[in-house]
């Protein structure tokens, strides 16, 4: 090796400057520009009707306790649909993703075609689902409890399928090698190692389902959300923060409670 | 060992495994083992000692050739058939393969699940007996006092004892162990292998262990095979095979060593 040679591994060597990376965030840029034109968002209107936020805001903020008595039982019968959505919905993931794990199901057409159903079926967002099934079981808490059902399945299936495909391949294998049939490899060598998982995968799902359920009585699907579109719609603005405000209470404890479970869980 | 009172237990007839189109694992082995031995494979690593163990109780598939355990075909066998030719072959592995969330008791356990029905097992409805198995066989292994404990809590030798007591509940007539002490240090894995001469004496069991150190396999083994690139090489007693022949085995490897 020449001492030029040596000199010049000695300074640090600048990293070569992409063009490509300049192309794709002069892209962006103009992507962000151009969209904001065609969909004409101005961020004017926000502020040009700022008071009228800020007087709306006020009147919330003078609740009418007195309508509390009847907000309790419909925030109770959220919080119902929530959990039952939750149980339904986790138990069908809880099968589907033991069919699309490929290090259980070695089929890969058979898992291919249930993943992409699975995909499909993630893509409805929870509001559609719930305007399909009052359009199917009508109006009421059923609907909800069906939408939240399907979503939690999309949520849970997704993360647990993915926690069963990352375990410890070793005691699957012992078990083979036992004499142990498909079932019994399940049991005794995978869900041991996920069934944590799962758990903490369920509360996860419902947290966002206690979320999400309040707002789908909006659309007829049973809850809480009938009574905020309907004081919503009179302009009676002290009992919509009468209702916000147990909204908001019931949703903060339950996250609390179910993080502090899960991560207990994970110990 | 060609002795005509002794029946074989393993019979390895023209056995070929070729991964993918053309790397090939093992090339035309032949091999019988017979009840009673204690076997050390020896071999560099890549030689293809793992593939010719797993092809034994089928974690591997073969691509040709066929493998008798007491006289029937792992290679035919499907289904229920697999799994009770498998009920009869105890494995051992050099990561143990324990579930480490579970006690040590259900680890000791699972090597009764191929004698449950799936519904009983699943239900964890295993015997008082077979119980008291588990227990007498953890107290075989000194760990008695470990029962309940989770086994993510035991230390890698007391993991691989844990694995050995698997395999004595799980009562099979042939053990296979694919580097047992690979991950272990000098004096565990001097116990582990103790624990497996038990086995091979006091319990009858083949025993066919994968070696790396061959200090172990010659303090242990009565019957050694010498693996390279897929073939066997050398097959002969322990106590007539030279210092010489074991460099022979792992010399020529340009494989990783």
């Amino acid at each position: 090796m020449s001492s030029t040679e040596e000199e010049t591994l000695m300074i640090l060597p600048k990293k070569k400057f992409k063009i490509l990376n300049l192309f794709w965030i002069i892209l962006f840029v103009v992507g962000l520009v151009v969209s904001t034109k065609v969909t004409k968002t101005s961020l004017g209107a926000l502020f040009a009707n700022f008071s009228q936020f800020a007087d709306i805001f006020l009147q919330m903020l003078h609740p009418n306790w007195s309508y509390l008595g009847a907000v309790i039982p419909l925030i109770l019968e959220t919080i119902k649909m929530a959990i039952l959505g939750t149980v339904i919905g986790s138990i069908l993931a809880f099968v589907y993703s033991l069919l699309i794990a490929r290090n259980i199901v070695k089929n890969k057409a058979v898992t291919g075609i249930l993943r992409v159903i699975m995909n499909i079926i993630r893509t409805v967002p929870d509001l559609l689902l719930g305007a399909i099934f009052v359009a199917i079981v009508g109006i009421g808490p059923v609907a909800g409890i069906l939408a939240l059902a399907i979503c939690t399945f999309g949520i849970v299936v997704k993360l647990f399928y993915e926690a069963i495909e990352t375990i410890d391949p070793g005691p699957i294998e012992a078990l083979t090698a036992v004499g142990a049939n498909k079932l019994q490899i399940i049991v005794f060598a995978v869900l041991p190692q996920v069934m944590t998982y799962f758990i903490s995968y369920c509360l996860y799902a419902f947290e966002i389902n206690v979320r999400a359920s309040t707002v789908l009585g909006y659309i007829g699907a049973g809850g809480i959300g009938l009574y905020l579109q309907e004081t919503l719609q009179v302009f009676d603005y002290p009992k919509t923060g009468t209702i916000i405000i147990a909204i908001i209470l019931v949703v903060v404890l339950i996250d609390y409670v179910s993080s502090k479970s899960r991560e207990a869980l994970m110990k | 060992m060609a002795d005509s009172a002794v029946k074989p237990v393993i019979e390895l007839k023209n056995v070929k495994k070729v991964y993918g189109k053309d790397v090939v694992g093992l090339k035309d082995i032949n091999l019988t083992i017979n009840k009673g031995e204690f076997v050390v494979i020896v071999g560099l690593s890549g030689a293809g000692k793992s593939t010719l163990l797993r092809s034994i109780n089928r974690l591997i598939d073969i691509t040709e050739g066929d493998i008798l355990i007491n006289g029937e075909s792992i290679t035919k066998a499907k289904g229920k058939e697999l799994r009770m030719l498998r009920r009869n072959i105890g494995m051992i592995f050099q990561s143990f393969n324990l579930v480490k969330r579970s006690s040590v008791l259900r680890n000791v356990l699972t090597g009764r699940v191929g004698y449950y029905p799936t519904w009983k097992s699943t239900l964890n409805l295993f015997t008082k007996e077979d119980k008291q198995r588990a227990y007498d066989a953890l107290q075989q292994v000194d760990l008695a006092d470990k029962v309940y404990t989770r086994a993510d809590e035991l230390s890698g030798g007391q993991q691989q004892r844990v694995a050995i007591a698997r395999v004595l509940t799980q009562d099979p007539d042939i053990i296979l162990a694919d580097e047992p002490t690979a991950s272990l240090d000098p004096q565990t894995s001097r116990r582990v292998m103790q624990d497996l001469k038990m086995l091979n004496e006091k319990h009858g069991m083949t025993v066919v262990i994968n070696l790396h150190s061959v200090e172990l396999a010659q303090e242990f083994g009565k019957r050694v095979i010498g693996v390279r690139a897929g073939e066997i090489i050398y097959d002969g007693k322990m106590s007539e095979t030279p210092k010489e022949t074991f460099d022979q085995i792992y010399s020529g490897g340009d494989q990783d060593e």
